[in-house]
């Protein structure tokens, strides 16, 4: 009998209750650090381009990548084919560099940085010690650790379990150190799964990306631990532009998790990363979102402009990804972490949740490009939409002459509360072999109230009801996200959807 | 227990009365059936009792042990020791009818000042509920009454008011669909509730399950009013005659 597997689950949900009663007011990260800070002068040049660089310590095949990327984003315009609107961005009136002064010199290790700084990824909830190890004993058991990159504003300020990691000749650090130490990588890889001219944001991002993450699992390694990179914004008027890049040599495994915050402000920030991730022959990467950008006020006031380009790269045959998000902030989300089925056998998985209340809008859904034979994927999509937000999936499914045999499933679901908001479903389909098959179901469905009244009657409070009913329509996409993670975005849920209903 | 004083209730979006004056007494420890032909308002008294949207009470009182229930939530009437068995329960998809339960527990203890149950020892009174109740523990895995048959349905309310322990029950309808063995679980889950203290209201059709639930009061409702009370006599003269003759009575 599985009653103990109930019980595990069972315990998700009670915490998630605890956890929304525990907290007032709605989001929850919008404090932020008094902190000294250097900024580049505002607004956006040769020279800004040419300062980030120098201040990173870059060798000068970057400053030219750089510089290339930047003379053919003058030439671009700005896309206006998603379903946002949102006024014009002013990229000369924002900062493109901003790093507390207290990073000028850079850290030797953990101990040495700003305490003012340990002390706000600490607040978040992201503690960076290595506990477990610098107290010289064993993690308990059961208790999985988790590596941390920490990038506040422009740069990394540490990167925890380095060391530990080295043994298992897993490279985890920030890209501006990797830049420096591993140029091969990094010049092997960096812009080869999303190229400098892809789109409007990767191509800025490309120009004036100031740090992020960079990982590399050699063939036939398990990472031993979960990876991760916290991203914070604080300074005002400052856009976060950072860079991912993932590779998974042969038959390797990491699982790493992304997480985000921002400080609450009137004036909407500009957020454009891009992640590129790949994999050669059997390797497989799981990567899980949990975004939670301050999403404005009720008003719309201020919050995020998140323009992401994030895609994966299965180069490898039987190579396998798994994109999961869980969506919950941004005043504005444009994003479609995506899939290049390159590889014979390869898959590609994407798991959603993407929430928008008030005033917010999300445009957000997958590429599943499948280019080799027997190819799979696989998309699950939650929308859910509440006060006047708008919410599109926009899917592109696309199955190319060689690509024989494969299939493609797309489960998208849409939840509505209340009768001010959208939700739109934009799916593309393109099948160029007669062998493959593409499958698509779609449902549009409201928070019923006599499943609020159901659970109201039981002792629930109405938000309790809510974000029980709905985290229950997300089941599926929870389900694919680490346990510690899994929690996290259950609260996250039932705290996005406060004051929704009533 | 549960006072209902010359209960007036119509619908919110259109005008028109559905209770037209109700009074009903269920003194502490005692067992009420009401009986009456479909669309006399029984299922709309059960819910206004328990605080569903879209009904007015335009007049009349309802107060649990003293206390105004009209004036509160439902998640405040149901930590008051009020519950109500469907008639028709809902389902939840995606939500663990375990999770569910769990979530229901303690939300009513925590309105009410009082611990929460802890994971284990809330697994071991539900496993041994919901044995008596013979629901396994594939039933209490999947979601919430999706793809329940009619009676694991019915089982399941009873299995929330045997983990709920509410002081005041009452039961719409909860032996239609049932077949006689499953009447008889019910009848059974409901009779082991039964202690003296606690109070029922138990909505019916029919005599059999009356059977096995002997009430101490029988009530009559017929167009939005209760007509007529007696013994548990009145309920066989119900099964034997139909509701003509009472309905000729009083008219
Ligand atoms: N929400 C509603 N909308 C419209 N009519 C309703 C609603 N609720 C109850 N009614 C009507 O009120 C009357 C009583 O219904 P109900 O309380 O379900 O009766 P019973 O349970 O005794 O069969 C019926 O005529 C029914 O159609
Ligand atoms: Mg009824």
């Amino acid at each position: 009998m599985a009653m103990d597997d109930v019980q595990v689950k069972d315990g998700v949900d009670a915490e998630t209750v605890e956890a929304v009663k525990a907290l007032s007011g709605a989001y929850k990260y919008g404090w932020n650090t008094e902190i000294e800070m250097e900024y580049a002068p505002k607004g956006l040049s040769e020279d800004i381009v040419r300062l980030i660089s120098s201040k990173n310590e870059e060798p000068e095949w970057m400053l030219d990548w750089r510089l290339d990327a930047y003379r053919r984003w003058l030439k671009l315009t700005e896309p206006d084919w998603a379903m946002v609107d949102y006024p014009k961005i002013d990229f000369q009136d924002q900062y493109y560099y901003a790093r507390p002064k207290s990073m000028e010199e850079k850290p030797k290790s953990l101990d040495d940085v700003d305490p003012k700084l340990l002390e706000t990824y600490k607040k978040l909830g992201i503690p960076l010690k290595e506990q477990a190890l610098l107290a010289g004993v064993e993690a308990p058991e059961g208790e999985r650790r988790v590596a941390v990159d920490a990038v506040f504003d422009s740069v990394s300020v540490g990167t925890t379990f380095q060391a530990e990691l080295m043994k298992a000749g897993v490279i985890f650090c920030s890209i501006s150190e990797a830049i420096r130490e591993h140029p091969e990588l990094v010049r092997k890889y960096l812009g080869t799964v999303v190229p400098v001219s892809d789109n409007y944001y990767a191509t800025l991002n490309s120009a004036v990306f100031s740090d992020g993450s960079f990982v590399y699992i050699p063939p036939g390694v398990r990472c031993p631990m979960e990876l991760s990179t916290y991203f914070r914004i604080n300074a005002e008027n400052t856009g976060q532009f950072e860079r991912t890049l993932i590779i998974a040599d042969k038959e390797s495994y990491v699982s790493y998790l992304e997480g985000c915050t921002a400080p609450q402000r009137d004036i909407a920030q500009l957020h454009a990363a891009v992640v590129e991730l790949v994999l050669l022959d059997d390797a497989e990467i799981k990567y899980s979102t949990v975004q939670n950008w301050y999403p404005g006020d009720e008003n719309g006031k201020g919050g995020i402009y998140n323009f992401v380009t994030k895609r994966a790269d299965c180069r490898g045959d039987r190579s396998k990804v798994m994109w999961t998000q869980v969506e919950t902030g941004s005043a504005v989300t444009w994003k479609y972490p995506s899939c290049v089925l390159r590889g014979d056998d390869s898959q590609g998985e994407f798991y959603s949740i993407a929430i928008a209340n008030n005033m917010q809008q999300a445009d957000t859904g997958t590429k599943m490009v499948h280019l080799g034979k027997n190819t799979k994927s696989r998309i699950v999509s939650k929308g859910i939409s509440a006060g006047k937000a708008q919410n599109t999936y926009r899917g592109l499914v696309s199955m190319h002459p060689k690509a024989k045999n494969s299939r493609n499933y797309t489960q998208c679901d849409s939840l509505l509360i209340g009768d001010k908001c959208g939700a739109h479903t934009v799916p593309y389909i393109e099948v160029k072999n007669n062998s493959s098959r593409v499958e698509h179901e779609a449902t549009t469905s409201k928070v019923d109230d006599d499943q609020l009244f159901y659970c109201r009657s039981r002792g629930m409070g109405e938000e309790d009801a809510v974000a029980l009913v709905v985290n229950g329509f997300c089941k599926e996409v929870l389900q694919a996200l680490p346990m510690e993670f899994a929690m996290e975005a259950q609260a996250l849920v039932a705290i996005s959807l406060e004051g929704s209903v009533g | 227990m549960l006072e209902i004083k010359n209960l007036h209730v119509q619908l919110e979006e259109e005008d028109k009365q559905i209770l037209k004056g109700v009074n009903l007494s269920l003194e502490a420890g005692k067992v009420h059936a009401i009986m009456g032909p479909n669309g006399s308002g029984k299922s709309t008294l059960s819910y206004v009792l328990s605080g569903k949207g879209g009904y007015e009470v335009t007049e009349g009182s309802a107060h649990l042990e003293g206390n105004d229930i009209l004036a509160m939530e439902p998640e405040e009437r149901a930590a008051a020791g009020l519950f109500l068995a469907f008639q028709y329960p809902v389902e939840i998809p995606g939500v663990g009818n375990m999770t569910f339960l769990r979530t229901a527990v303690n939300s009513q203890r925590k309105l009410r000042g009082e611990p929460e149950m802890s994971a284990g020892d809330f697994l071991k009174v539900v496993r041994a509920k919901a044995k008596d109740l013979k629901i396994d523990a594939d039933m209490l895995k999947r979601p919430v009454n999706v793809g329940f048959s009619g009676g694991e349905k019915k089982r399941n309310e009873i299995l929330q008011m045997a983990m709920l322990e509410p002081k005041m029950c009452i039961l719409d309808e909860t032996d239609s669909g049932l077949d006689v063995d499953a009447m008889k679980l019910v009848a059974q889950g409901v009779n082991a509730l039964r202690d003296g203290k606690r109070t029922f209201l138990v909505i019916t059709h029919y005599q059999r399950l009356l059977d096995h639930i002997k009430p101490d009061v029988v009530h009559i409702m017929a167009a939005g009013r209760i007509i007529k009370s007696g013994g548990p006599e009145l309920a066989l003269e119900v099964e034997n005659n139909g509701y003509a003759d009472l309905l000729e009575e009083t008219a």
